[in-house]
């Protein structure tokens, strides 16, 4: 079972708030509109905390309870950010026990499990926190004693006196050490790198996986209540379709069913509201599931009833036709382009289709209401967007709304939108002290959920005489992510041309970006490496295309590209988004995106000679502040079947924490990068989504997985400023895999997924 | 009323007949080990073996099981093959989310109790129907490899 952290400081631990010690180092500024922007988590909601006695306790027993306040989704941060708590503070790790806090973001800082930023963000606040609980121990024994605090040091659990070989344990001295100031500032002494037992050494398994092989971990589907009921929703087909006609009378006469809920339509931009639609509310699971099958209801389609993914992609094909405004014109690119001789001009259209996260887990959420408030079990990425979102629903203070955190089957950004919850506020509100847990069906979640954007990248190049681009001509056209918050919202935003649009690197000398306008007509968010998807799609395959044309080996042609090492501001490249990270703490360094490119392909064996129908291709990113490389192998047989033979995957997001799940991630993203270039689509008629489970909305299986993903730990200097782990892998693999087609076949692919060709 | 030989216990059940034992065995036994996936036997996070043999429990009606032994995830820390298996899960760090692995386990030791040393190809065809969105198959092929290399008494 999941441990839930509410309150910590119970009896046999340290009293966490004595002597209202709340020191939070680093606290948001929001509301400081003015003075020197923020970056990084100074810039997040909470922004970060670092108070030993919010995130540590120490029984008599000497158990080190810890606290992970942020939610597991998979990538292992349920166990890395302790794991630095614990490495700082000299605890023995199976002495160890993890409890997971619930949303209070005020208490622990920014809590929302998105844009690959968790050890990014914490890695210095855990370190503190580590630190000076080690430090409290070590004061602690030296008083007791009466010694200098210099003649004594915290090894693995015991503070040990080193002049007379005295040792206390930690939970012998926990009542004192509590009592001890909280070192801060120059006083708190981390440890060296070289001191670290468990960070970088990739040793310690995640916590989970023990109960997670024997059935017994729970996820937020697993949740259980005395007298809860079950619920499942008709919901509008249409995104912004409304309720008009309901007949529940054959519903209500099923067996097990109780009672039917109507959830009202959302009002403005969709955001994370709620679709709408009617709840039938069961005493089990199935029994809801059959109640819906008998509503009658008829739907007021709305304003989206027209949409259609066959037209809409001509729509977008039309415009990036046309000049769009730039937002990026360094030198004149649409002079060098008309200037050029079409011998030495070439452009190319890429297309990516909307894309569903599919996470294993449905979305699910337990609510119960009572007079006094709400309180929610569930599984998502962002604890206190839910309370805010159910408590916004119900009238509530977000006080009044108790969140607790379990385990996520999966994520991948779809959980980070909490429209599920406040659907189980909101039929839990119906029926009073009830607890209600809804269930997302598999339909339910390909039909309604947040869908990665669709969209058509046009790239256009004069080379110059040694096969270089002179110009560089990149024009976007996808619905953005900012129409969920702003109806009507027509064109990228700059976090989303800030992802591999706008922020090419490259040794060009005249570069123009534009966004050409397109409409939404469904809800749009965001899928792990969100624009980077469509964007390192196209121009890495584009680079590709233009090494060929320019007879050179793509590897030695992308290297040309980017150039000699350097270290370039963001802002050069008319990106202000930077991930949110500062451009002088995190520019741009070409020779990580050269390592990491060389080392993928030294993994690979670049270069050597293949048989008939096989190919390598290549691609590489800059993502989430960290560098990643990718390089496919394929084979391709007569009938043109195609089988992913092998896949190195190389990252350097500066210093690696826990090296064990980063490699995990990489593979993961190796998978998932495979799965929506060969295979998943998610298509629009008549405003509906077409694909209703996994049989037409494909996903890699065990038999289209590569049998040797090979992963690169590049890098790894732990004095940089770590770089984000679960999204940057995801990125250069579908190019990679075109463009090892490309290599093996001839043929170019520029349209996902690979499947339809 | 069904009765149901559940990890060698008879329950009995009040759910109707039609009800998928997936639900039974999550709503009204509270055995929240098996998961839901997709509720057409498409994914198999909802595996479980009924007279030893992998079956997606989210399409099989409660009364088709009657009288015959369903074993779930709950049972396998006491079952030999099981046991291998699990522990090679945990060793290779296979989970990522981990919602999908319950599964996982009980087709892959729905497997090794049938076919010991499987081939690459019959690793693939018995795992083809349990997807893992976090990725994980090489590992999960590899814990398959481990654990049959442990049951069949090599060092490993």
């Amino acid at each position: 079972m999941i441990a839930v952290a509410t309150p910590i400081g119970r009896r046999g631990f340290l009293q966490l708030a004595a002597g209202g010690l709340t020191l939070a180092v680093g606290l948001d500024s929001r509301g400081q509109a003015e003075g020197p922007r923020k970056f990084g988590a100074d810039a997040m909601p909470g922004g970060t905390v670092d108070d030993p006695l919010v995130f540590v306790a120490i029984a008599a027993d000497g158990t080190v309870t810890i606290v992970a306040h942020r939610a597991e989704m998979g990538t292992g941060v349920r166990t890395s950010l302790p794991m630095i708590v614990a490495d700082e503070m000299e605890a023995r790790w199976d002495r160890v026990r993890i409890v997971q806090a619930g949303a209070e973001e005020a208490r622990y800082g920014n809590q929302n499990v998105d844009g690959s930023r968790s050890v990014r963000h914490f890695l210095v606040p855990m370190r503190h926190v580590g630190a000076a609980a080690r430090q409290m121990l070590e004061a602690a024994a030296a008083a007791r004693w009466a010694v200098p605090v210099a003649e004594v040091q915290a090894v693995q659990h015991e503070v040990l006196h080193k002049p007379s070989g005295r040792r206390l344990g930690y939970g012998e001295l926990a009542a004192q050490a509590m009592k001890q100031p909280v070192p801060q500032g120059e006083d708190l002494r981390l440890k060296t790198p070289a001191q670290w037992r468990y960070i970088g050494k990739g040793r310690i398994g995640a916590f989970d996986l023990p109960e997670i092989g024997r059935g017994q971990a729970s996820f937020g589907i697993d949740a259980r209540l005395p007298g809860m009921v079950y619920a499942v929703v008709a919901r509008p087909p249409v995104v912004g379709g409304k309720l008009r006609r309901l007949d529940s009378t054959a519903a209500l006469k099923l067996p097990g069913v109780l009672k039917v809920v109507e959830i009202p339509a959302y009002a403005g931009a969709p955001a994370f509201q709620p679709l709408g639609g009617v709840a039938v509310v069961a005493n089990n699971t199935w029994a809801a599931m059959q109640g819906r099958t008998a509503l009658v209801i008829e739907w007021d389609d709305g304003a989206n009833a027209g949409y259609d993914s066959v037209a809409y992609r001509r729509t977008l094909e039309a415009a990036v036709k046309a000049p769009a405004a730039a937002v990026r014109d360094d030198g004149d690119a649409v002079q060098v382009l008309a200037r050029a001789p079409d011998e030495r001009r070439f452009a190319a259209e890429y297309y990516v289709p909307h894309l569903a996260h599919a996470p294993m887990e449905t979305p699910v959420a337990t609510a119960r209401v009572t007079e006094s408030g709400c309180e929610i079990w569930t599984s998502v990425q962002n604890p206190p967007a839910a309370q805010a979102g159910a408590a916004a629903a119900l009238g509530l203070k977000p006080e009044q709304v108790t969140v607790h955190v379990l385990l996520l089957g999966g994520g991948f950004g779809r959980k980070s939108k909490p429209d599920y919850v406040t659907e189980a506020a909101l039929v839990a509100k119906a029926m009073p002290g009830t607890p209600v847990k809804l269930v997302w069906t598999r339909d339910d979640d390909i039909r309604h959920g947040y869908f990665h954007t669709v969209s058509l990248d046009r790239l256009e190049a004069a080379l110059r005489p040694d096969g270089l681009p002179e110009a560089w001509l990149h024009r976007t056209a996808a619905p953005t992510i900012a129409s969920l918050f702003s109806l009507g919202a027509k064109v990228s935003a700059p976090f989303e041309t800030g992802m591999s649009a706008l922020n090419m690197p490259f040794a060009v000398p005249n570069v123009r970006v534009e966004r050409a306008e397109a409409e939404a007509h469904a809800r749009i968010g965001w899928f792990r490496s969100v624009a980077n998807i469509p964007h390192v799609f196209a121009t890495q395959c584009f680079i590709d295309e233009l090494a060929q044309r320019a007879k050179q080996d793509p590897l030695r042609y992308a290297l040309d590209l980017i150039g000699p090492p350097r270290k370039i501001d963001p802002g050069t490249l008319a990106d202000a988004f930077n991930y949110g990270e500062s451009p002088e703490r995190y520019p741009i360094d070409t020779g990580r995106m050269r390592a990491v490119l060389e080392a993928a392909a030294r993994g690979a064996g670049w270069g050597r000679k293949l048989p008939k129908g096989r190919g390598l291709g290549l691609a590489f990113a800059y993502s989430f502040v960290s560098y990643a490389a990718t390089v496919v192998e394929v084979e391709v047989g007569a009938e043109g079947k195609l089988k992913v033979l092998a896949v190195d995957m190389a990252i350097d997001c500066g210093p690696q924490i826990n090296p064990e799940r980063i490699r995990a991630q990489m593979e993961g993203g190796a998978i998932m990068g495979l799965s929506l270039a060969l295979a998943s689509e998610i298509t629009f008629e008549r405003g509906r989504v077409v694909q209703s489970n996994f049989h037409d909305y494909e996903v890699l299986r065990m038999s289209q997985a590569p049998r040797v993903i090979r992963t690169h730990l590049i890098g790894g200097d732990p004095t940089l400023p770590p770089g984000g782990v679960g999204e940057p892998p995801v990125p250069p693999v579908a190019p990679a895999l075109a463009n090892a087609i490309f290599a093996a076949t001839g043929e170019r692919i520029r349209s996902l997924p690979i499947r339809r060709h | 009323m069904t009765t149901v030989q559940i990890n060698g216990q008879a329950r009995s059940v009040s759910a109707s007949e039609d009800t998928p034992l997936l639900w039974v065995l999550r709503d009204e036994l509270g055995m929240t080990g098996t998961k839901f996936g997709c509720g057409m036997a498409l994914c198999g996070a909802c595996t479980v073996h009924v007279d030893g043999a992998a079956v997606r429990s989210c399409v099989t009606p409660a009364a088709a099981v009657a009288g015959r032994a369903v074993n779930t995830i709950e049972q396998m820390q006491h079952d030999r093959v099981g046991r291998v298996v699990q522990q090679a899960w945990v060793e290779l760090n296979v989970a990522q989310c981990g919602y999908c692995q319950a599964g996982q386990i009980m087709t892959a030791v729905a497997l090794l109790k049938r076919t010991p040393k499987p081939s690459e190809r019959q690793i693939d065809d018995a795992m083809n129907g349990n997807i893992c969105r976090c990725g994980t198959y090489p590992r999960i092929r590899a814990a398959i490899q481990l654990s049959a290399r442990r049951l069949a008494g090599e060092k490993a």
